[in-house]
């Protein structure tokens, strides 16, 4: 069966899509989230190597991590399908990312931050890791900032697509920060990613974890997704003749 | 039960992170329904007030 996706780039066929797939990832991202923490908190062991019991912190902070990151590269995504298709809905979804994965980033942070502090007695250390990450919250900011800052949703919609843009060259760097190629050249507190070298029951508490957070992402930014498209639609007549408005 | 909360006497650091990311997880998705919320009732209203104008103005 052949789909028209560029149908679902009108916001009046959007809408509704949008309004179905939502409760599927509520239930997906309640189910997974407390899953994977179960099995994080229950079936792992209490200590992991050096680290004790506060290495529990992982599981929030590491996929949280990996959102605020992939988030951005989603974010820029929709941002440059809006500048090629010039399709309102693809810039619509690029600011409703931008919130969830702001929020991402500051729960990575935070975590981090409580992390830090157990394991190394310190909250926070400008090494490339941290600063990165925090460089990337400025980012989602300033994004948000800059397109709220222009009136003319058209125009406020090009130029934040363009800073997103710009901004991509951050991932990169981050993801090098904690892949370095020659820990010698990179000197950091923040350890290196050890995916390979982790228990199996620790990295399966992980994966799921954040298999929950990307249905957690893909809920709220369906929703705050609908929320923009009814502020930015609400004089149309699709938007009068919908059942909730009636 | 009093063991698992105390998580070897880093409890503090490990709830604060779990509480700090609960807490923002629940507050986007309840914040972004009221929204909703609103956003329609402040839609119903214009609607209201526009079929009301045009009523007048064929009267």
């Amino acid at each position: 069966m052949a789909i028209n996706w560029f149908k679902y780039s009108a916001p009046s066929s959007f809408y509704p899509l949008a309004g179905k797939m939502v409760p599927v990832f509520m239930t997906l991202a309640i189910v997974l989230t407390l899953g994977g923490l179960y099995w994080g908190f229950f079936q792992t062991p209490e200590v992991l190597s050096d680290q004790k019991q506060y290495y529990k912190i992982i599981y929030v902070h590491v996929s949280s991590a990996w959102m605020a990151m992939w988030l951005y590269v989603v974010m820029v995504a929709w941002a440059v399908l809006g500048l090629i298709f010039n399709t309102r809905v693809s810039y619509m979804m690029a600011s409703a990312t931008a919130v969830t994965g702001g929020i991402m980033t500051a729960i990575s942070l935070w975590t981090g931050a409580f992390w830090g502090q157990t394991s190394w007695g310190t909250w926070w250390d400008w090494d490339p890791r941290m600063t990165t990450q925090l460089i990337l919250l400025f980012l989602y900011i300033g994004y948000l900032a800059l397109q709220s800052s222009i009136e003319d949703t058209r125009r406020s919609d090009r130029a934040s697509a363009v800073l997103a843009m710009v901004g991509l060259a951050i991932v990169p760097v981050i993801y090098y920060s904690i892949n370095c190629p020659n820990p010698n050249e990179c000197a950091s507190l923040h350890q290196e990613s050890s995916l390979e070298r982790v228990e199996s029951n620790i990295l399966i508490g992980m994966l799921v974890t954040t298999l929950g957070f990307w249905m957690y992402c893909f809920t709220v930014i369906l929703m705050r997704v609908r929320n923009i498209i009814l502020r930015r639609e609400s004089h149309t007549s699709w938007v009068a003749r919908l059942e909730e408005m009636q | 039960m009093k063991e698992f909360f105390a998580m070897g006497g880093y409890g503090f650091y490990v709830w604060s992170s779990m509480g700090f990311a609960l807490f923002l997880m629940l507050l986007e998705p309840i914040y972004l329904h009221m929204q909703h919320k609103s956003i329609v009732k402040h839609i119903q209203r214009q609607i209201r007030r526009e079929s009301a104008r045009s009523k007048e103005n064929q009267s």
